[in-house]
């Protein structure tokens, strides 16, 4: 028996070693398909890709791993090409707020500094300016459950002050729209983005504001450091053509 | 004795197939095994149409049946991989919306499987499992709300695994509701804090989800488990729920597997800042 378990875990181990390696070749080779499609975007031969419809989409969210974000100039490339695309408002969020303590580096390296317009850095507020004509968001982890516990004591507050109030009597009763106007009042009532972009090793939105991610697509990018302008323009033309229930 | 040759040779292929498993679990377990995996469950309706399944007026649940059987096999699977934790969500606040018959069918679905679930030859027996129900549960007519209460208390004391079904949920409205409980609870000046919050919601004392599975390659959570899937490993292959199948299963866990170490540094870095 020993030695069946000996001889076993050896082979079960090359077995394992072989199920990862499948894995890498199905990326490896998704990825080149991926970049085929890149190529064929960017060469212009396909004119669907020239006038995409943006109308569905309002707000568009970034979440950037925290590691890459320190790329200042790889982040202030992406707006660019999301400004050019015609990309009216976008979030960008990476856990740890490195994209809010480098606000200021994408106002000095935007071609008319004046502009962007910034406010100044707080860690648990979002950061908004404007951008090229667009408005940029920028939020990190604090501005997720943090802003609900936040709007949670707004809440609160509120419902001590009356509580001599005969429907408090009944105790707390509290609606969807009373949590958003309760965020609002503490600063965190951004909008709901329609696509939520991830560039990172990992399709995983990292703590993204849950109450702003009901019906969010949510895409996976890949590393900021091999984005491509055709794979956004790819992305948002899909994007163009989704349709969506909302639980219908 | 044709039958009864038939039932060995299918009590026979059962045997060898679990062995199978067994050793392919064996092999996954090698690298880091998803303690928790979370799935929406998408696609029966679609299916029903492909498969031009008796999908009318008359019987408008016919793909969600054929999408239960996919839940009890992809359960058993999940269990004997030692996965501790599996949430389904199995109906949101948001399908109210949908035709009246279609949700009376699901209702009425709904509690024959509850009832099944707790049958003696069910998974949930097999396997010692506890069953769970999240969600705002005075919204389901009475008949599938006693259901769910009666298969809450009957399996609260098992040891094993967890199944927790999410109906008549959304994220939203569970942090609503954990808002409304911690204003409940709060009575002097100390501030409500997010392990307050934490320890409210319906998930509470559950792992959050290593793994959230959408099928039929949608990309979004549809207000599914928002507050638990900061570090949850977002996957959405292309196939329909009752097309999910072990093969779909394996891939998932090797393509968290991948991620695993990722995804922990991300979450200790946070915790440890806290």
């Amino acid at each position: 028996m020993i030695e069946a378990s000996v001889i076993a875990s050896p082979i079960l181990g090359v077995v394992f070693c072989l199920l990862h390696v499948i894995v890498s070749l199905v990326h490896t080779w998704s990825h080149l398909v991926h970049q085929i499609q890149c190529l064929i975007i960017s060469s212009g031969l396909l004119s669907k890709y020239q006038n995409i419809n943006l109308n569905r989409l309002r707000h568009l969210a970034v979440v950037i791993d925290s590691e890459d974000a320190k790329n200042k100039s790889k982040v202030h490339q992406l707006l660019c090409w999301l400004s050019d695309i015609g990309v009216k408002y976008v979030i960008l969020y990476d856990i740890e707020g490195v994209m809010k303590k480098s606000d200021k580096a994408y106002e000095k390296s935007s071609a008319n500094p004046s502009e962007t317009k910034c406010m100044d850095f707080a860690p648990n507020m979002p950061l908004i300016f404007d951008m090229f004509g667009m408005t940029v968001e920028i939020i990190s982890y604090t501005d997720g459950k943090e802003a609900v516990a936040k709007g949670a004591n707004y809440l609160c507050s509120n419902y001590l002050k009356n509580q001599d109030d005969t429907l408090n009597k009944l105790g707390p009763k509290f609606t969807e729209p009373d949590i958003s106007s309760a965020l609002k009042a503490v600063g965190h009532d951004g909008p709901e983005p329609d696509l939520l972009l991830v560039y990172g090793p990992a399709r995983c939105h990292l703590g993204f504001p849950a109450w702003r991610l009901r019906y969010t697509e949510i895409v996976h990018m890949g590393p900021l450091s091999s984005m491509k302008l055709s794979a956004v323009v790819k992305v948002l033309y899909d994007f163009s053509k989704k349709h969506q229930n909302y639980g219908k | 004795m044709e039958k009864n040759d038939k039932s060995m040779i299918t009590k026979a292929i059962g045997h060898v197939s679990f062995v199978m498993r067994k050793c392919l679990f064996g092999i996954l377990s090698i690298g880091p095994v998803p303690a928790h995996i979370a799935f929406i469950m998408d696609g029966n309706r679609r299916y029903a149409k492909r498969h031009a399944l008796h999908q009318d007026s008359t019987n408008p649940g016919s793909g969600h049946r054929v999408g239960f059987k996919c839940l009890i096999s992809t359960l058993q699977y999940c269990y004997e991989m030692g996965v501790k934790y599996v949430t389904v969500y199995a109906f949101s606040i948001d399908n109210f919306k949908r035709d009246p018959q279609e949700v009376q069918s699901l209702m009425d679905l709904m509690k024959e499987k509850i009832d099944e679930l707790l049958t003696e030859d069910s998974v949930l027996k097999k396997f010692d499992a506890r069953i769970n129900f999240w969600g705002d549960l005075q919204l389901l007519s009475e008949p599938v709300r006693l259901t769910a209460k009666k298969a809450m208390d009957m399996t609260v004391h098992n040891k094993g695994p967890v199944l927790s079904v999410c109906v008549a949920y959304t994220s939203t409205n569970e942090i609503t509701h954990a808002i409304e409980a911690s204003v409940r609870e709060k009575q002097e000046n100390a501030p409500i804090e997010v392990s307050d919050l934490d320890r409210n919601m319906y998930t509470a004392g559950c792992l959050e989800p290593d793994i959230i599975i959408r099928t039929s390659g949608e990309t979004r959570l549809s207000n599914f488990l928002l507050w638990q899937s900061d570090f949850a490993h977002l996957q959405n292959p292309n196939p329909l729920w009752p097309e999910f199948s072990l093969r779909h299963l394996v891939w998932a866990v090797l393509e968290y597997q991948n991620v695993h170490g990722y995804l922990k540094k991300r979450k200790g870095e946070i915790e440890k800042n806290k």
